[in-house]
């Protein structure tokens, strides 16, 4: 499905993403790894919202290069970090941007029926809602599109255990419906209850591919990928 | 008492011009935060190029040459716009500086070509019968109808924007683009198509305020300064991007230079610029503007 070959970022000085190698097929794949490993600046550049050099690649679809509205139609949708909902928007208009119709697999009313706490915030906007709520409506956001594959950039962050219990059914659903799913992830938990196989990011590569249950048994690779432990997180 | 409502009533009368010619550039600058110092120059293409039409038609005692001068001054300044917007602009977006000077240098460039073209001689629309003479008003007494008019469209250029921004899924867009554009661009809409929507809308309602300005009081050289200035202090005074805001600062700077203009006419401009520094001092980013 997506495949990234190569791919450098650069910010000036800084060589961000020094050669990334990746695909995701079917199978969902999380990305771990430390903070400032080039996490988000992956997600950004196969979005197209930094400028990269190297392959990226959706289905045969070159995407390297194009603007994010053109990778947006192509299939791709983000949860990016920080969910970056729109403040002067409600609940219900950030769903009718993206809305496609009653015919679409995803539609307002199945993305109200998924997460109901948005049914009832329907009317409030982008900056009244909780953390967790934000959350649900990047997702749902990104969801609306209609995607081949979503790229979810820490969509645990800062939510509750409970809602990130949720949100782990809801992402398994996604895999089963056969939308693809990458995954970037500091909550281990969630990484290992969702995907089956897990990429390590180090200084701006993919080190490692790992089984979760691998990862997930082994506190020496989660010291030495990760900084810290799962039981400390 | 009739003198203070007749001053108060020009006074609305000329806030509702400014209303139209600068909710136009507010808009733009509020997607796009280009200051488009040429937007004085979208008001005078508007109604020369309306004049241009209305003048043969009007000789031939057309009734609807006024009627038809509208929509051709909104079309052209449009047009002007997106041009400016296709041609300069979107190759600089997000480079606030630059765009400034450059439209400064379009508004030169229009300033003389207009002078070529049409020469120095003030021209104005006159106003189909129905909309000419006066009206009987309480207080008032006799007042032009025509200045009634520019309320009334002031009103529906109000109405009908609020309309587009809240319930139109442009309106969606606009909002959203003014809140984050990489975001807008990753839900799948092209943001450089929207900013061109935009800016075509706004230098129509500079076209408007153009036909509608030049049926007021005379067209000439010169004007595009006076109401790009006059668009900078309301959106200054309401706050940059928000069409409220606009209509506050509209009607404070409309009154202000009328009422200056009863009572103390020499010293007159000094009111409006006071009352903009009164507003930089106290809210910096406009009376209904967010910080940024």
């Amino acid at each position: 499905m997506l495949v990234v070959r190569d791919l450098h970022v650069r910010f000036g000085q800084a060589h961000i993403l020094q050669g990334v190698d990746l695909a995701v097929g079917p199978e969902p794949l999380a990305i771990v790894g430390r903070n400032g490993m080039g996490k988000t600046t992956l997600c950004q550049a196969i979005m197209g919202m930094v400028a990269g050099r190297g392959q990226i690649s959706l289905d045969d679809t070159d995407l390297a290069g194009r603007a994010p509205n053109r990778v947006a139609r192509a299939g791709i949708a983000l949860v990016p970090q920080g969910r970056r909902t729109f403040p002067s928007l409600t609940v219900d208009e950030h769903l009718r941007l993206v809305d496609q119709g009653p015919r679409a697999r995803w539609t307002r009313a199945r993305a109200y029926e998924t997460f109901p706490r948005l049914a009832e915030r329907r009317r409030n906007g982008g900056t009244q809602l909780s953390g967790g709520e934000q959350q649900m409506l990047a997702i749902a956001r990104a969801l609306l599109m209609n995607p081949r594959l979503v790229i979810m950039d820490e969509p645990s962050e800062g939510l509750a255990p409970v809602i990130v219990d949720h949100l782990a059914g809801v992402l398994r659903g996604l895999t089963a419906e056969g939308i693809g799913l990458l995954l970037v992830e500091q909550n281990l938990r969630m990484a290992t209850a969702v995907c089956d196989h897990v990429a390590v990011m180090v200084t701006g590569r993919i080190a490692a591919t790992l089984q979760a249950t691998e990862l997930a048994g082994n506190e020496d690779l989660q010291r030495r990928y990760l900084g810290v432990a799962a039981g400390h997180h | 008492m009739a003198l203070a409502a007749t001053v108060v009533l020009n006074g609305l009368t000329l806030a509702a011009l400014y209303f139209v010619v600068a909710s136009g550039f507010s808009l733009i600058f509020g997607l796009m935060r280009t200051v488009n110092m040429a937007h004085g120059s979208l008001y005078l293409v508007g109604a020369y190029i309306a004049y241009a039409v209305f003048e043969p038609l009007y000789d031939r005692e057309a009734w609807y040459a006024w009627y038809l001068a509208v929509p051709v001054g909104m079309a052209a300044a449009a047009l002007a716009g997106v041009a400016m917007q296709k041609l300069l602009l979107g190759w600089m977006q997000g480079q606030e500086l630059r765009q400034a000077l450059v439209t400064i240098g379009v508004s030169i460039v229009v300033a003389d070509q207009l002078l070529a073209h049409f020469g120095g001689t003030p021209r104005q629309f006159l106003a189909p019968d129905a909309l000419f003479g006066t009206t009987e008003l309480p207080l008032v007494g006799r007042y032009p109808t025509f200045r009634l008019v520019q309320i009334a469209v002031a009103v529906a250029v109000g109405l009908g924007l609020w309309l587009l921004l809240a319930r139109t899924k442009l309106g969606l867009m606009v909002r959203a683009g003014v809140d984050d554009q990489t975001m807008l661009s990753a839900c799948g809409v092209n943001v450089p198509r929207v900013a061109l929507a935009v800016f075509a809308l706004g230098a129509a309602l500079a076209g408007l305020g153009g036909v509608i300005g030049a049926t007021a009081q005379p067209l000439a050289q010169g004007m595009d300064g006076r109401f790009l200035l006059t668009s900078l202090v309301v959106v200054i005074v309401g706050g940059m991007g928000s069409v409220p805001g606009t209509a506050v600062g509209s009607v404070l700077v409309g009154l202000a230079e009328q009422i200056g203009q009863a009572l103390f006419p020499t010293y007159a401009v000094i009111l409006t610029f006071g009352l903009m520094v009164a507003v930089l001092a106290v809210r910096p980013q406009g009376l209904m503007g967010r910080s940024a």
